[in-house]
């Protein structure tokens, strides 16, 4: 018994790390406050999901800069590293 | 216990483990389970983050209401810009993630056991416990004010009925009246919300009844988005609306609901129409839960928003003490999904990764003018803190049209985020 339940656990723990692994990086779920995801919204602010993520990365790192006309994402991107805008990018243009 | 039971109970659960052997249903009972209390912008969001994060999660969702009523614009509500149906939701999307509802109030939790007690007295067992409740009014913290003194002097801080109260009031109100917000000391849902409210109430005055006066009488000496608000007042409403801050004897100590009248160490104001923000605190299952500490509000760990008190038990939105973060909205939003990325992985034995969140609250001034606040937030030094050199209000020297352009974009938030949550 005891070694059923560690088993199925150990199954559940795997599944759940694969499912982990799309899991989206720091920051990046709390863009579709503005930016829809649902494709049932209309909204003027543009869907991230399945942008090319080159223009992505240079968006956010002009807006950061300063480069780049901005209401509240030249706010927003000073927050965030090189690094993070790279992860955030893969995975909004990995997302359908 | 003797030993002839002893085998006997033995017998009974190889014989269990051996019906649960075909995988699939082995795996279905092993599901965790998650419950959820509180359906706004911070539950509902977990719940279905939850459910994106792992679909095996059985999550239940607890909400007393079967409608939703947002507070973000229910300022344009109270001063005739708009409808209070705009401002509500239903959760029949929610339910078709395969989130359970519950309608229902959490009365109880039993953190040792682990279970949520309803108002019916049904338990729900549940392996970790998120609780979203939002803000409870603290009833007998403002002398005077109390359930019965809210119905002449609406507090409309959760919207529904008192929205619509504190419209009609202004709606009956005669030219040349005074309105009169009473604002609280921090920490309080919204922060920027009681001049947003000034001004959209001022508005709907200058264009319906330029004779009547707005008086915001403050308990603090500062307030979110201060510049912006003060500079366009002095464009927008001079003469016609006037804030009181703590120094100048802004606090109100007392009321009066009889009269309508809002005391102050400084001298009585007796309004036509008073809105009275009061002091408030966790929604009360926070306390019951035990996950409230003395100041009302819930202090929580920064990387999974699990309660410090209370082990099992996370807390979102505007009952937690979310450090820089402030009670908005967005913030319940982006700490549901922040939660319910750690929920997932507590609940699979991995270890919870760092979190960045984001806040951006906007605030309409006039129907065409919009000011906003953003920030971006990290775990350090066991509070969440705001990223250094990130965040900030919208620029102080801006044209109209820029204004304009933030006041359709609080708009298009709006639409976003109920989508998003509700949609």
């Amino acid at each position: 018994m005891v070694k059923v339940v560690a088993a199925a656990i150990g199954c559940w723990a795997i599944a759940a790390a694969v499912t982990a692994s799309a899991e989206p990086p720091a920051g990046a779920a709390s863009c579709t406050g503005c930016h829809p995801a649902s494709t049932r919204v209309t909204s003027p602010v543009v869907r991230l999901s399945g942008l090319e993520r080159d223009a992505i990365v240079k968006a956010l790192q002009e807006f950061r800069a300063g480069h780049r006309a901005a209401t509240v994402m030249d706010r927003i991107a000073k927050g965030f590293t090189d690094d993070e805008i790279q992860a955030i990018a893969a995975w909004y243009a990995a997302q359908r | 216990m003797r030993p002839g039971r002893r085998r006997f109970l033995g017998l009974g659960v190889t014989a269990a483990a051996i019906a649960l052997r075909p995988l699939p249903s082995f795996a279905q009972r092993a599901a965790p389970r998650v419950v959820v209390v509180g359906g706004g912008f911070g539950g509902a969001s977990c719940a279905r983050a939850l459910r994106q994060a792992d679909p095996r999660i059985a999550v239940t969702l607890v909400e007393a209401s079967a409608t939703f009523t947002a507070c973000p614009f229910s300022n344009s509500v109270i001063s005739g810009l708009r409808e209070l149906p705009a401002q509500q939701f239903t959760y029949e999307r929610v339910a078709a993630d395969g989130i359970t509802l519950v309608r229902g109030t959490a009365t109880a939790v039993d953190p040792q056991a682990r279970t949520v007690t309803l108002g019916d007295g049904a338990r729900l067992p549940y392996d970790r416990l998120v609780l979203a409740p939002g803000i409870d009014i603290r009833w007998g913290a403002l002398p005077g004010y109390d359930e019965a003194a809210a119905a002449r002097l609406p507090h409309a801080w959760r919207a529904g009925e008192q929205t619509l109260l504190l419209r009609r009031q202004l709606e009956a109100m005669p030219d040349g009246g005074l309105v009169v917000i009473s604002a609280p000391a921090n920490p309080f849902r919204c922060p920027p919300g009681p001049y947003e409210r000034a001004s959209l109430i001022a508005h709907y005055l200058k264009t319906r009844k330029p004779r009547s006066k707005v008086l915001v009488l403050d308990a603090k000496d500062a307030f979110s988005k201060q510049r912006l608000f003060q500079r366009a007042w002095a464009e927008l409403y001079p003469g016609l609306l006037e804030w009181v801050p703590l120094s100048k004897g802004g606090s109100v100590t007392s009321v009066d609901a009889a009269t309508r009248t809002l005391v102050t160490d400084f001298g009585r104001h007796r309004a036509d129409v008073a809105n009275v923000i009061p002091p408030q605190q966790a929604g009360r299952i926070a306390a019951a839960a035990g996950v409230a500490d003395r100041s009302g509000w819930c202090p929580i760990d920064p990387v999974t928003f699990e309660s410090t008190l209370q082990a099992g038990i996370h807390v979102i939105g505007d009952a937690a003490i979310g450090g820089a973060m402030p009670k908005s909205a967005f913030a319940a939003n982006s700490q549901a999904k922040t939660c319910a990325a750690a929920v997932a992985r507590l609940l699979a034995g991995a270890a919870p990764s760092a979190p960045k969140l984001i806040n951006t609250c906007y605030s309409l001034v006039a129907p065409d003018y919009g000011i906003s606040v953003a920030g971006v937030y990290h775990p350090a030094g066991g509070q969440v803190a705001e990223v250094a050199g990130s965040g900030g209000v919208s620029p102080a020297e801006a044209p109209r049209t820029a204004r304009a352009t933030e006041a359709g974009l609080a708009e298009a938030w709006f639409r976003t985020i109920t989508g998003e949550v509700f949609g």
